[in-house]
C-alpha cells in the first residue's frame, strides 16, 4: 500500500531565511486586526452585555419578518435585532438591556411569549441579567490572563528563559490575530468565544512545544553547527508532523463546522482560525525570533561551565 | 528494550475492562441496567451514566440572587425592637430615639451613669456566629462601639451578614424544590452558588414562567377585618387579590396566626357548593391561637391574606377549635393545587430576583443532538481515513486506541457523574484530534529514527521513549488552559473544558500504553525489516 506522504523526507525549507518575508507580514496582520478591533468593535453578545436573545420556529411554513419587526416595535424594548436563519422558519431576537436592573430583564421574555407564543415555537430563551454579565466579563478576562500565566510558568521551568518569551511572543500575535477575526467577522463573541480562545492558546503553545523540543534536543546534540541552521533542521524535521496534525485537527472542526449546527458554528470557525494561525506562528514565529532572543548564549555558557566542571575533576 | 511487562499488559486488560464497565449505563441506558440488575448481585451493576446537558435534552436553566439588601433592612428592624426592649428594661430613654442605619442602629444616651448601665447590656445582644461548616467562628454578630459625646453605635457584622444571607439561601433551597417538585418525579438540579444564588436546572421544562411562579413569598396570615372606629395606627389598606376582582378591605395590622404554624394544606372541594378549595389543618399552637380568636369574634369577619393580598374574607359562624380549615376563593382547580403547594412549602426568608435564564426547548435539544452524531461521525470518519491514507498498519493501531480512549472518556465522566453539553461534544472530537496527534508524533519519530540508519526494532523503541518527553510536554500546556476555563467557565463551557481535560489524560494513557502494545504485538507477529510509514 502507498502511504500518503505530505511532507517529502528530507524536506529542506528555509525556514530562517524566510523569516524576511514572515514578520513583517505577522507586524502587518496584527495592525490590520488592532485597526478592525479599534473601527468595528466586537459583535459582543448578550452573555458579555446582557440582555435577551430569543430563537422562534414559525408554526406555519413561513413567516413575515416585517410583521415581526412591527409587532416587537410596538412593545417598547428599545432597539431589537430581527434576524432570519436557518431553514426559513426561524428567527432570532437579539433585546438589549433594559433599564431597571435584574427585573425588568424578566419582563422582555414576557412580553415576547404573550404575543408570538401562539403562532411561534420558543427554542430558545437566554435572559444574562447586568450582573451577571459583568462578572462573565470579569471572569473572561482572569481565564486568558491565567491561561497565558500558567502557560509561561510551565514553560520556564521546562524551558530556559528564552523559549518561554518566545512562545509567549507568538501565543500573544495568535491572540491579537483572533481578536482581529472576531471583529472583522463579526462572530458573536459570547463565552464559548473565551473557550475557542483558551483552546486556540493551547493548541498554539502545543505546537510550538514540539517544534521547541526539538529544537532544544539538537541545540545539545550539534554545539559547533550555527543557531540558524538548528533552527531550520529542526522545523524541517517536525514539519511533517506539524502538518499532520493540522489536518486532523482542521479535518475535525470544518466538519463540526458545517453539520454541528448553528449553535456551535461561531465556535468551530473561531477555532479554525486560531488552529490555522496557531500552526503559522510555531513554525514563523515562534522559533525564528529564538535568534534575537539569543538562546544560543545560554546553552554556551552551560556547556563551557560543564567542560570546565570535567577539567577540573 | 521493547519488551512487554506481564504488569503494563495486566494493567492495560484491567483499563480497557473498567471502561466498558463504566460506560454500560450510557451506552445500554437505565432501562437495560435495570434488567441486568434483576439477574447480577446489584452491587456488582454500575448505574451512573452521563447526563445530558439542558442545551442538549431541553429545559430551564435559572440563576436566583436572593435580596441581600432586603434582608439587612430586616436584620436591622429586628435590631431595633431588640434595642428597644433592652432600654425599656432598664428604663433608660435614648435622645432622638433609635436610629436605623444601612447596617445597624445608632442611639444617643447623654447620661454617663446610664449609659454605664446600659452598655453592657448592649454588649450582651452580640452573639457568636455560628456556621454549619466550621462551628463557631470565633466572630461575634454585633460590634457595639462607644463613639463618645454620648453616641452609641451597633453595627452588624460582615460575618452575621453572610451567615444569615447563607442560610436564609438554604432554607430557600429546600422550598423551592418543595414547590418546583411537589411530586418528586422532574428530577430538578436545584444548589447554592456562591453565599447567595440559586441555580436552579429543571430538564424538560418548557417555560421559565413554571420556575419562576415558585419566587412568590408565600406569607400567609389570618387578621382580622378592621371594625368601624378602630385606631388608624393599627389597621391598614390591603388589595384583594385580582383574582377575586381587586377592591380594598381594611384589616387589623395584628397577625393571628402565620403560615408557619401551618402543618398541611390540600387542595379539595367545599361540600356544599363543590368549589375548589384548600383545606389546611394547624400545628397545636395555631390550633391554640385561631380557636381563641374564633371563640371570642364569632359573628365577625377575619382575612385570609397572601403575601399582603386579602384570599378572602369569610364570617366566622362558629368557633373553630379542631385546629383545621379551608380556604376557599373562586379557586380553579390548578390554582387549589398551586395555593396548596405554596402554602405546604412555606414561605420564603428572603426574596429572590432572577438574574440569568437559559431556556432550551425540546426541538432545538433533538435537533442539537441529531446535528452533533453527524458531525462527531463525519469528523471521526474522515480522521479515520486521513490517519489510515497516511501510516497504514500503524495508523489502524492509533485508531484503535483512539476508540479506546473515546470509551475511557465516556467512562470517566459517567465516574464523576459529569454533563454532556453540546461544546462537550465538540470538546471529544477535537480530543480525537489532538490524540491522533500523539499517535503522530510517536510514528514520525519512529520515521525519522529510521530514516536515520536504525533498524525497526531500535526504531520503534526510540520513537516512543523519545515522543514522550515531548507528548507530555506538548499536553500539559493544553490541560492547564481548559482547566482554567473549567473555574472560570459556566453551564456548556464548563462541559468542554471537562471533556478536553479528560481526554487530554486519557489521550496521554492510551499512546503510551495501548499503542505501545499493539505495535509490539504487531511486530512480534510479523517480524518486518522495515517499519512501513
Amino acid at each position: 500500500m502507498k502511504l500518503l506522504r505530505f511532507i517529502p523526507d528530507h524536506t529542506n525549507f528555509g525556514f530562517m531565511r524566510f523569516r524576511r518575508v514572515s514578520f513583517p507580514f505577522s507586524a502587518l496582520a496584527s495592525i490590520v486586526a488592532v485597526v478592525a478591533f479599534l473601527m468595528f468593535g466586537m459583535n459582543v453578545g448578550i452573555d458579555f452585555k446582557g440582555g435577551t436573545v430569543v430563537e422562534m420556529q414559525a408554526k406555519a411554513d413561513k413567516f413575515d419578518a416585517h410583521s415581526i419587526r412591527e409587532t416587537v416595535h410596538k412593545l417598547n424594548l428599545g432597539e431589537v435585532e430581527v434576524q432570519e436563519f436557518g431553514t426559513g422558519r426561524d428567527v432570532l431576537l437579539r433585546v438589549g438591556l433594559q433599564p431597571g436592573g435584574d427585573k425588568a430583564q424578566n419582563e422582555v421574555v414576557v412580553k415576547l411569549r404573550s404575543v408570538f407564543e401562539d403562532k411561534f415555537e420558543f427554542r430558545r430563551v437566554e435572559v444574562v441579567g447586568p450582573r451577571v454579565s459583568e462578572e462573565l466579563v470579569q471572569n473572561g478576562i482572569i481565564g486568558v490572563l491565567l491561561a497565558l500565566l500558567a502557560i509561561l510558568i510551565y514553560l520556564w521551568f521546562r524551558y530556559e528563559w528564552e523559549f518561554a518569551v518566545g512562545a509567549t511572543i507568538a501565543t500573544m500575535h495568535d491572540l491579537v490575530l483572533t481578536v482581529g477575526f472576531f471583529a472583522i467577522t463579526q462572530i458573536q463573541f459570547d463565552q464559548t468565544s473565551i473557550a475557542s480562545i483558551l483552546t486556540i492558546i493551547g493548541y498554539s503553545v502545543n505546537d510550538t512545544v514540539v517544534v521547541y523540543d526539538r529544537i532544544r534536543e539538537l541545540l545539545r546534540k550539534y554545539k559547533k553547527i550555527p543557531i540558524s541552521e538548528i533552527l531550520d533542521l529542526s522545523m524541517n524535521t517536525t514539519l511533517s508532523r506539524t502538518v499532520i496534525t493540522s489536518m486532523t485537527t482542521i479535518i475535525a472542526l470544518i466538519a463540526l463546522a458545517i453539520f454541528g449546527g448553528e449553535v456551535i458554528r461561531g465556535f468551530c470557525l473561531s477555532m479554525l482560525f486560531g488552529v490555522v494561525i496557531g500552526t503559522y506562528s510555531s513554525i514563523f514565529i515562534a522559533a525564528p525570533i529564538l535568534i534575537y532572543l539569543g538562546v544560543r548564549v545560554g546553552e554556551g555558557t552551560a556547556s563551557s561551565a560543564a567542560k570546565a566542571e570535567t577539567a577540573s575533576t | 528494550m521493547f519488551r512487554q511487562s506481564t504488569f503494563r499488559t495486566v494493567l492495560i486488560a484491567l483499563t480497557l475492562f473498567l471502561g466498558t464497565y463504566f460506560t454500560l449505563p450510557t451506552i445500554l441506558g437505565p432501562d437495560s441496567m435495570k434488567k441486568i440488575a434483576d439477574v447480577l448481585p446489584s452491587a456488582l451493576v454500575p448505574t451512573k451514566s452521563v447526563k445530558l446537558g439542558l442545551d442538549l435534552q431541553g429545559g430551564v436553566h435559572v440563576m436566583l440572587e436572593a435580596d441581600k439588601v432586603g434582608l439587612m433592612r430586616d436584620l436591622v428592624r429586628q435590631l431595633q425592637e431588640d434595642v428597644r426592649r433592652v432600654l425599656r428594661t432598664e428604663r433608660v430613654a435614648p435622645t432622638g430615639g433609635i436610629v436605623a442605619q444601612q447596617r445597624g442602629v445608632s442611639l444617643r444616651v447623654p447620661d454617663t451613669a446610664q449609659r454605664a448601665k446600659v452598655l453592657p447590656k448592649l454588649q450582651e445582644l452580640a452573639t457568636p456566629v455560628a456556621n454549619a461548616v466550621i462551628g463557631n467562628t470565633g466572630q461575634r454578630s454585633l460590634e457595639v462601639v462607644d463613639l463618645g459625646d454620648g453616641l452609641i453605635q451597633l453595627a452588624v457584622t460582615d460575618a452575621e451578614i453572610n451567615e444569615r444571607v447563607r442560610r436564609a439561601t438554604d432554607q430557600s433551597i429546600e422550598i423551592f424544590r418543595k414547590r418546583i417538585d411537589p411530586d418528586g418525579v422532574k428530577e430538578p438540579s436545584i444548589q447554592r452558588q456562591g453565599l447567595e444564588r440559586i441555580v436552579v436546572q429543571v430538564p424538560g421544562a418548557k417555560n421559565s414562567k413554571e420556575i419562576t411562579d415558585v419566587l412568590q413569598p408565600g406569607k400567609l396570615e389570618f387578621r382580622m377585618v378592621a371594625e368601624p372606629g378602630a385606631a388608624p395606627n393599627e389597621i391598614e389598606t390591603l388589595q384583594y387579590r385580582e383574582e377575586e376582582g381587586g377592591g380594598a378591605i381594611q384589616v387589623e395590622r395584628r397577625v393571628l396566626v402565620q403560615g408557619e404554624d401551618l402543618t398541611s394544606a390540600e387542595p379539595g372541594f367545599d361540600q356544599r357548593t363543590s368549589e375548589p378549595v384548600v383545606n389546611f389543618r394547624f400545628n397545636v399552637k395555631g390550633a391554640q391561637a385561631f380557636a381563641k380568636v374564633t371563640t371570642e369574634n364569632v359573628g365577625k369577619p377575619f382575612a385570609i391574606i397572601l403575601d399582603n393580598k386579602v384570599i378572602s374574607a369569610p364570617r366566622i359562624i362558629s368557633p373553630i377549635t379542631q385546629g383545621q380549615g379551608q380556604i376557599s376563593g373562586r379557586f380553579t382547580v390548578e390554582a387549589a393545587n398551586k395555593l396548596s403547594i405554596l402554602l405546604r412549602s412555606g414561605a420564603l426568608p428572603a426574596s429572590f430576583t432572577l438574574v440569568e435564564e437559559r431556556t432550551v426547548g425540546p426541538g432545538l435539544g433533538r435537533d442539537s443532538i441529531a446535528a452533533a452524531t453527524v458531525a462527531s461521525a463525519v469528523s471521526a470518519g474522515a480522521i479515520a481515513v486521513f490517519t489510515l491514507a497516511t501510516y497504514g498498519v500503524l495508523g489502524g493501531i492509533a485508531l484503535v486506541a483512539l476508540a479506546l480512549n473515546v470509551v475511557l472518556i465516556f467512562a470517566c465522566m459517567s465516574l464523576i457523574g459529569s454533563t454532556l453539553t453540546l461544546p462537550g461534544i465538540a470538546g471529544i472530537v477535537l480530543t480525537m484530534a489532538v490524540a491522533v496527534d500523539s499517535n503522530v508524533l510517536i510514528y514520525e519519530r519512529i520515521r525519522e529514527e529510521q530514516m536515520a540508519g536504525r533498524s525497526a526494532i531500535s526504531a520503534l523503541d526510540a520513537g516512543f521513549t523519545r515522543a514522550l518527553a515531548t507528548v507530555l510536554d506538548a499536553n500539559i500546556t493544553g490541560f492547564l488552559a481548559h482547566a482554567i476555563l473549567y473555574f472560570v467557565g459556566s453551564g456548556p463551557v464548563k462541559g468542554f473544558a471537562v471533556t478536553t481535560c479528560i481526554g487530554i489524560a486519557t489521550t496521554i494513557f492510551t499512546a503510551f500504553t495501548l499503542t505501545r502494545v499493539m505495535v509490539a504485538f504487531w511486530y512480534k507477529t510479523f517480524k518486518p525489516k522495515v517499519v512501513p510509514i
